[in-house]
Order: structure tokens, then sequence, then C-alpha cells
């Protein structure tokens, strides 16, 4: 089991969350050139090692987390609210 | 040396101690024609049919680990064409009609057993689904059967088919052309195949970077030196991106674990292959007694070819819907396998960006069962450097096109397909 350290709720099993994926993706501009659209939706870097990710806590606080976690050896490294990586917490 | 039963009887009077080396163990040549990286079914079956089909023999094959080590060895070894869309259907079927003469082709025994595969349906609208893909097969020339709940139960009888069950057994689709095949011996197969045809099979040579001049590949630095090379086909699925990325490509893929297992061996309780559709779970008994099951992705990026107990247990409960008896069996093994989970769940067999660079990958769940299929268009898209009509559909750019093959109709949600 995965222990996750959610900002709001404490550590919990990784069951109790769900997968969102690589939290690195940026949304482009509605008018953005079709490559970026195209970057943004299939383009992945996949990371064998570190990867930035979101879960949500839908069996908590529902709330969206940020974390670093090792692909490789399933060791989380940092957990965070998405809000506090553009600094307005 | 053909293995037969004359070679049989005459290496039995000399205690079996003379049997030669399947493939020969080279040190690898300063360059070659075509560079394959990943030893496992679809690279070593590539190489086999470069030299089998278009007379490319000056190739090797490079392995970092052992051959048939990464997801050749790790599946539940589950062959099947029962699948709806035209760019799937034609492609998963020449795979399957390979399977059924490979043995002979190969003059080695890849235990193929064509006992069926059942995908339970447990619902009405699972039904119309099940018989809609049927249909779909049918028009494409694949056999597809429908199995009402009473031919179900006589064909598995040690099926729970009660109505007492959360999620009652309605009937199935039944294709009697699929099966399953000894994993290993596909790998083992295939090497010493391609070896007799002059390639050489590199283990223990683990690709660290390309050498890439004006947009066209030169060569391959690996744990064993730098190997020149005309032209290089990946095929490393689970570590697709991760390869890619040495020569600078990204690609439309996320890596996930998938976890499989094995009972202790038993008596023959189960002739056929059965799947169950109220959640994700599939099953088989080896030659050895064993049931192989599997079920779900772990549902998050790794490539740590182990998972979690979460996984196993949804996987089981599912199981113990189908045969309650299971619960009478102990777990003898389980282990993990990396996917290379695409956007669109079809795999990428393709041209690149990059001149003389192919990409075979992108199996998602299903890499198994496409070995000969993917080995024979793959081997055609680098020696014509074109793509065969049957993988037209799994190009790269397919993502940026529009022209995804989405199967389940999941979107871009790798973990979903």
């Amino acid at each position: 089991m995965l222990r996750i350290a959610c900002p709001h709720c404490g550590t919990r099993d990784h069951t109790e969350f769900t997968y969102g994926g690589d939290a690195t993706v940026k949304r482009p501009p509605a008018d953005a050139p079709m490559a970026s659209w195209y970057e943004a939706v299939y383009l992945r870097s996949n990371p064998r090692g570190v990867h930035e990710e979101l879960w949500q806590h839908t069996q908590g606080c529902r709330a969206w987390i940020v974390v670093h976690r090792d692909t490789l050896t399933h060791e989380i490294l940092e957990t965070r609210l998405p809000q506090a990586a553009r600094g307005n917490t | 040396m053909k293995y037969s039963i004359a070679s049989l009887a005459r290496n039995a009077l000399s205690q079996h101690a003379n049997w030669p080396q399947a493939w020969r163990s080279p040190d690898p040549k300063p360059s070659y024609d075509v560079i394959i990286v990943g030893g496992g079914g679809h690279g070593l079956a590539t190489a086999y049919y470069l030299a089998r089909n278009h007379g490319i023999t000056n190739v090797a094959v490079l392995e970092k680990g052992w051959l048939g080590g990464g997801n050749t060895g790790r599946n539940t070894t589950i062959v099947r064409s029962n699948y709806l869309l035209e760019g799937n259907a034609h492609f998963y079927e020449w795979s399957l009609k390979l399977w059924h003469g490979l043995s002979a082709d190969l003059n080695y025994n890849v235990m193929f057993s064509p006992r069926g595969v059942l995908n339970l349906a447990h619902s009405d609208a699972q039904r119309d689904a099940a018989m809609r893909r049927g249909n779909a097969m049918r028009l494409n020339g694949i056999d597809a059967e429908w199995l009402g709940l009473d031919q179900v139960r006589r064909e598995v009888p040690l099926l729970d088919c009660s109505d007492q069950q959360r999620y009652p057994i309605v009937g199935g689709l039944m294709q009697r052309r699929g099966g399953i095949a000894r994993h290993d011996a596909v790998a083992w197969g295939y090497a010493r195949a391609a070896d007799a045809r002059g390639v050489d099979i590199l283990q223990n040579c683990e690709v660290t970077g390309f050498r890439l001049e004006r947009g066209r590949v030169l060569g391959v630095e690996t744990s064993r030196g730098y190997i020149g090379a005309g032209k290089v086909g990946l095929a490393v699925a689970g570590h697709s991106s991760h390869v890619a990325a040495m020569a600078g490509l990204r690609l439309p893929i996320e890596t996930h674990v998938l976890q499989a297992f094995v009972s202790e061996p038993v008596k023959p309780v189960l002739d056929t292959v059965v799947t169950y559709g109220a959640g994700h779970f599939y099953v088989s008994q080896s030659d050895k007694g064993e049931l192989v099951m599997g079920g779900d992705l772990d549902f998050y990026n790794s490539y740590a070819q182990r998972g979690n107990f979460a996984a196993v247990e949804h996987a089981l409960v599912g199981g113990l819907q189908l045969f309650p008896w299971l619960r009478r069996l102990r777990l003898m093994r389980l282990w993990g396998g990396v996917m290379d989970m695409t956007m669109d769940g079809s795999p990428i067999i393709s041209k690149t960006p990059i001149e003389g660079f192919y990409i075979d990958g992108g199996w998602c769940y299903g890499g198994f069962k496409a070995t000969p299929g993917s080995g024979w268009v793959f081997a055609h898209t680098i020696a014509n450097d074109a793509p065969h009509r049957l993988n037209e559909a799994f190009a790269l750019d397919r993502f940026a096109r529009g022209a995804v093959v989405d199967e389940k109709g999941a979107g871009p949600s790798p973990k979903d397909h």
C-alpha cells in the first residue's frame, strides 16, 4: 500500500485516493495552436524516477493534491496542495 | 539442428548430454544493417521475420537482461483476436493465424493451445455489446459465438451460474480459436529460429544512448560499446518512453504496473480462458495445473515491476464471484510487469520523426497475443521504411491527426484502457 500524506487529513492509504496523472501538464489557452493542444492532451514525459502527479482524496476531503513520487521505488518524497506551487496559499 | 522425434531419440542414447546450444552468444560486430532494441517476444519475432520474410540477416537484437525476462515472461499468456474496430481486428487476426502455425514454422513447441476465450456478460447492456462485437468480428471473417447461459453452464461446469450472484451471468462471447501459449517458449523459439538465420542475439547489452546526425540514426551506445546501425527498431514496451527519450522523442504513453498471479497446481478444473465482465478478472489453467490469473492495473505510473495488494484483492474478488471454490486455493506467486499504456489503448508500430528509427510499443495489457503479428509487420515497416497495411492504423502521428483507435472509447486517459 502506498501511504499518501494528505495535507488536510493526514497520512492515508492510496486506495482512498483517485489517481489524476501528470501534474506538470499545463492547459494551453483556447486559441493556442493545435500543436500545443496535442502536446497537452497526449504527450507525457513518463519519467522513470521522480514523477510529479495529481491524486484526489476522493474518500476523504476530496481535495486534489500534488505528490512527488519515485516511479521506480514508489517512494513518496513530497506532498502538497496544488496552490502551494503557485505561491498563493 | 532440427528438433524432431529422430533427434530426440538420438540424444536419448547419449543421456541428453550433447544437445547443442539453442542460440549463440556472439560478441557485437562494429555495425549491423538493423539493430532491434529489446530481446522479448516482439524484438526477437521482428528479427526472425526480417531474416525470413525480407532476407535481412545482418541484424542484432540487444537485450539489457536475459531473453524474455520482461513482459514476455510476466503475462497471463492469453491469445485472442476478438476486437471490434477495423484497425485492430485484421492485425490481431493475422497474429492469431500465425499462432496456429507457429510451432511448425519455428521448429519449436510454443505449446499453443486453442482452448477458447470466453468473455462473460452480466447484464442486458453487456449482452448487447458482446453481440455487437461478435457480429463485427464475424463480418471481418473472425470466429465468434454467443453462448447462452445454459451453454456457458455446460461448457464451464465449475462456474457459478446461479442467480444468487451479485452480478449473475447472462451468457458470454466465445472465440474458440483463441487460447493460451507457453510464454517463455515463444521467446526461445523465435531466438533460436532467428539465430539459425544469422541474427546476433546480444544479452546483457543495455542501450544507454543513440548517435544521431541531421535527423538520422547512426548507431547505438551500449554497455558493451558503440554499435553502428543502418536502422534501429525499438521493441521495449514498458520502457518505450524511457528509451525513446534517449533519442529526444516524447511519446503518448504512460507506464503502469500490471500484476499477475498463479495458484498452487491442482487437477484439471478449467479447460478454457474465462474473463469476468462485471469487474476485471481473467483466468486460465496452465499445463502444470496452476490457475493463471490477472486483473486491473494498479492505476498509477510505475516502472517498479511490483504492485500492491489492493489490486490483487480487487481482481480476486471478481474471481471468487465466478469460481467460489477459488477461496480454497493458495496463491503461489505474484509479480508485476510494466505496461506502455497509450492514450487510446492501441499499440504504436510506426516510423518516427527520426530517419531510420522505428518504434514498436504501447502494448497496454495485450502484447503477448500480438507477438507474431507485431514482429511480422514491424519487420515489414523497417525493411520497407513504410508500414504494412495491417499497422497503418498504429502510426505514431495518429494522435496529432485525431485518428485514434480507441477500442474501449475511454479517451486520452492511459490507465482506463
